[in-house]
């Protein structure tokens, strides 16, 4: 079974708005309104299945128009030339939009951010170029006498938007099925912290790759789709960055990352457009487009976030989050394999001769040192020491030039962060970053899922290490309403859900006071009776005293002291190198 | 023989020219680009805006102060530079400000999602509203320069002769002036110290009592200065319409990319490699391709070096 039964809500809504648009368009006889009517759903399904992809992951694409284009042509170029079914020449459309994401996903994905979104914009723009050079600057599709059933060309206008409808309704699904499911909740990982994503467990290339290439293959489908509608295809038409466009803007007004965001985006907007186009446009030209500039500018800064979200925390300012949110939320589909590792030596990771290099600066120059089984293990040094580039290369976010890695019993040099966590290796970051629209228990949740694969597992997991960290009470907290504290041990909760063996903690109290200093003390303090290590990197040295067994110290990527903290503390290198003359004739006063 | 290098060395000056306005206009979005992170779909507008206001600024300074057409146009530029930055001030102060800075940092993305609309609806607004009021046909700035060249050589006994636009010859002087005085102003003095302090830490520059609110705005107001000259430099020689902004948008935001976003003069050499392959291109390709390359060699660029041409920011790739 697809989909699980208590989507139950969701699903009802989904049916009663495809039913009153399906109605509608039956019931309406105008020619006007029909057409109106049947551009709603497929602006809605153009903007949903960028929102597939951009919306969830937050990549922004200004290049959907690509996928879209391509699939007009696909339809268009194999009616025209070899007499092809748009029956046919839409399936066709959609693997063309899948192959078409593989190719460009694999260029652009080494972008991030907003170059991701800008390089883009290059597709498009190349092909309506191209496509104008091969002479195509418009295609039409020739009426068929004899059953033109057979090549989707209906008398009846309304069986064209029935047909839109039911694509919407489609889309709007597997929106739903995606949003509720494992893969989901990785896309929506990498939206808030790609490098904490990675770090518990999630392949996200991987992720990436398969929601633009359901993105892109959608997108293709209603690309042709529009073609069959207008029976006209024209590389600015299709290409031009007003598709890309209106997908954003559609999404972003009615709410970005949602399910119904899109589609409230394309019930306002599209029928505001026409009917502004009808009623203005002949008037004066232009007018229609300055009032639509100024409709989506006022209310973007009125709900910066979509009219979405701000309808719902106006309903939210109300009453608190809703018990059904939360037993929607425990359906999470999930499956298991189980990731247990028994490992027979005391030594769980060795680092020998490790080294790493950026340009000029060496960051890292010869490190050994290792990391015995339940044990905590200090690493102090002066800023620019290279403790968090050690971090990096530990946990494979970087690869070291030199050296070799090895954790529990395994060489693990060069093995990247999802592959490092899903063998063990956790991590905290020295900013936490938490998903801000998601409560306590669903962002602990994402830290489950790069090891167990099983529902019901999964969400133990969460229990189980919110509880550890002492949070397990506020499961269904939002994010907004946590302290500094809870910050903190929400992030440890998250790395300690991936069942980690060895756990790096990155200033896990950095700005903390003495008192919440304390509680997080006795938080980690807990960990290696439970069969957790523990690699931390502090700057609060009267907390590293008390916690560590063993320190490590680095200086200009070097180790030079390690061993009990009472002992290397004393060594006068580590005074010279770290603490500074201030700090002896302090310790000397006293 | 010689028609083949007269030809290329032909295609190569006016690939320099253009490409010094390109790297001009470049520079101006990577100034808002680089200080505000704020992704301006309206900078093809407001580059229109540029070119109309030098237009007609031209036409009335020609009347004014009876000089010629040609001279008017330029000493219009000042004049533009100085409307269009007060009103890119206005448009960071009193819209962009809403949703970027301190005001979206609570926001999920930092208000991003919000800025594309805001200025998506910007462009709109200024290009549908050019449309209402200068009307649909293109224009261009009259000045004899556009149809006067300069000729260069002969060289190899006569062979060879290039010739030089005057309107291009000019615009590519005046904008490499402008942005070496742009580069001075952000390298070496007070304001561009703040400016860029502001881009790379916010928090960190306020505490340091760098009001970063008005460094925005002045970044703001410089980027769409220097935007402004440059789309005035190019009326001077390309005709333009009300929806001249969508082309060079695009062309502006993949020179920013390209030359990579490490400095001022890595938007400029970024826009200088656009103006330069669009122009040799045409040697090898068809006209309608012409285009095409400059994107093709982006991606290739993005394909092989994500930093971009002359950046060091790692934290894009």
């Amino acid at each position: 079974m697809l989909i699980p039964v208590t989507k139950g809500p969701q699903l009802v809504m989904i049916g009663a708005v495809s039913a009153f648009m399906a109605v509608c368009s039956l019931w309406i006889s105008n020619p006007y309104y029909q057409l109106i009517l049947s551009t709603v759903p497929i602006w809605a399904t153009v903007a949903l299945t960028w929102n597939l992809f951009s919306g969830y992951t937050g990549l922004i694409s200004f290049g959907h128009a690509t996928f879209f284009g391509l699939g007009a042509f696909t339809v268009a170029l194999l009616f025209i030339k070899l007499g092809i079914s748009p029956w046919y020449g839409l399936m066709v459309a959609f693997m063309v939009g899948g192959c078409a994401s593989v190719i460009i996903g694999s260029i652009t994905f080494r972008l991030r951010g907003h170059y991701f979104a800008i390089a883009m914009l290059a597709y498009p723009t190349l092909f309506i170029f191209l496509f104008d050079w091969m002479g195509w600057q418009e295609l039409t599709f020739p009426i068929v006498h004899d059953h033109p059933m057979q090549f989707m060309q209906f008398k009846d206008g309304r069986v064209y938007t029935l047909m839109g409808v039911g694509l919407m309704t489609l889309t709007l699904l597997l929106t739903l099925y995606i949003e509720r499911s494992r893969f989901g909740l990785a896309m929506m990982s990498i939206k808030q912290n790609e490098m904490a994503a990675q770090a518990a467990g999630i392949s996200t290339f991987r992720v990436k790759m398969l929601g633009f290439v359901l993105s892109g293959a959608l997108g293709a489908l209603v690309g042709g789709f529009h073609a069959v509608v207008l029976q006209v295809v024209t590389p600015h038409g299709v290409l031009g960055t007003v598709v890309s466009a209106q997908a954003l803007i559609l999404t972003l007004f009615g709410g970005v990352g949602t399910l119904w965001g899109p589609v409230i985006g394309a019930s306002f907007l599209v029928p505001l457009t026409e009917g502004l186009r009808a009623e203005l446009g002949h008037i004066l030209p232009g007018i229609q487009g300055v009032i639509y500039g100024l409709t989506i500018m006022i209310v973007i800064i009125a709900a910066p976030e979509g009219l979405y979200w701000k309808i719902r925390d106006l309903l939210n300012q109300k009453g608190h989050e809703s018990p059904k949110l939360k037993k929607e939320r425990q359906q999470i589909s999930l499956k298991c394999v189980d990731s247990t590792h028994v490992s027979n030596s005391n030594i769980l990771l060795q680092v020998a001769g490790v080294s790493k290099a950026f340009g000029g600066l060496q960051a890292l120059n010869n490190v050994n040192f290792e990391v015995r089984e339940n044990e905590i293990l200090g690493i102090i040094g002066p800023n620019g020491a290279g403790k968090t580039t050690l971090f990096n290369v530990l946990n494979g976010f970087q690869i070291p030039d030199a050296g070799v890695i090895t954790f529990s019993n395994q060489n693990t040099t060069g093995q990247g962060p999802h592959q490092l966590c899903s063998i063990g290796m956790g991590r905290t970051f020295q900013v936490s970053r938490p998903f801000l629209r998601m409560n306590v228990f669903d962002n602990v949740l994402v830290g489950a899922l790069g090891v167990c694969k099983d529902s019901d597992h999964a969400k133990q997991l969460a229990q189980q290490a919110l509880d550890k960290v002492g949070m397990g009470e506020m499961n269904d907290q939002s994010i907004q309403s946590l302290t500094n504290l809870e910050l903190r041990l929400l992030e440890l909760a998250r790395a300690l859900a991936s069942q980690p063996k060895l756990l790096l903690l990155d200033e896990t109290m950095a700005g903390l006071g003495a008192a919440e200093v304390e509680a997080i003390l006795q938080v980690i303090q807990n960990l290696p009776s439970q069969g957790i290590t523990i690699v931390i990197i502090e700057h609060t040295m009267q907390a590293m005293m008390r916690l560590v067994d063993r320190m490590v110290v680095l200086d200009h990527g070097q180790v030079i002291a390690q061993g009990l903290p009472q002992k290397v503390m004393a060594e006068p290198e580590v005074i010279n190198a770290y603490l500074g003359k201030k700090w002896m004739s302090l310790h000397a006063s006293h | 023989m010689y028609i083949i290098v007269e030809n290329l060395l032909q295609r190569l000056v006016t690939g320099i020219m253009v490409g010094s306005i390109y790297g001009l206009l470049c520079t101006g979005l990577g100034m808002i680009f680089g200080v505000i992170r704020v992704i301006n779909f309206a900078q093809g507008e407001l580059m229109v805006l540029g070119m109309y206001a030098t237009m007609f600024i031209g036409g009335l300074l020609v009347l004014w102060l009876s000089v010629g057409s040609a001279l008017g146009a330029y000493l219009a530029i000042f004049v533009v530079a100085a409307a269009l930055g007060a009103v890119g001030w206005l448009i960071q102060k009193h819209l962009i400000s809403y949703v970027s800075g301190f005001n979206a940092s609570n926001s999920e993305n930092q208000g991003h999602f919000a800025q594309l609309i805001l200025t998506l609806g910007l462009s709109l607004v200024i290009s549908n509203g050019a449309l209402i009021v200068f009307g649909s046909s293109p224009r261009t700035v009259q000045s004899p320069l556009a149809s006067s060249s300069v000729t260069i050589g002969p060289f190899s006994e006569g062979d060879i002769l290039i010739f030089l636009n005057q309107a291009r010859g000019i615009g590519c002087l005046v904008a490499i002036a402008v942005s070496i005085v742009l580069y001075l102003i952000v390298q070496k003095t007070r304001l561009g110290i703040t400016m860029r302090a502001a881009a790379d830490n916010p928090k960190a520059a306020t505490l340091m009592g760098i009001d970063i609110e008005k460094s925005y705005a002045t970044a703001f107001a410089i980027g769409t200065a220097a935007t402004a000259i440059a789309g005035g430099l190019i009326a001077m020689y390309y005709p333009f319409h009300p929806y001249t902004g969508f082309e060079f948008v695009i062309i502006m935001y993949a020179g920013v990319v390209l030359g990579g976003m490490g400095s001022m003069l890595g938007a400029f050499w970024g826009g200088f490699t656009m103006g330069l392959v669009q122009q040799l291109s045409t040697y090898f390709l068809p006209f309608q391709l012409q285009n095409a390359t400059i994107f093709l060699l982006f991606l290739v660029v993005v394909l092989l070096r994500p930093q971009g041409l002359f950046g060091k920011n790692v934290e894009r790739a």
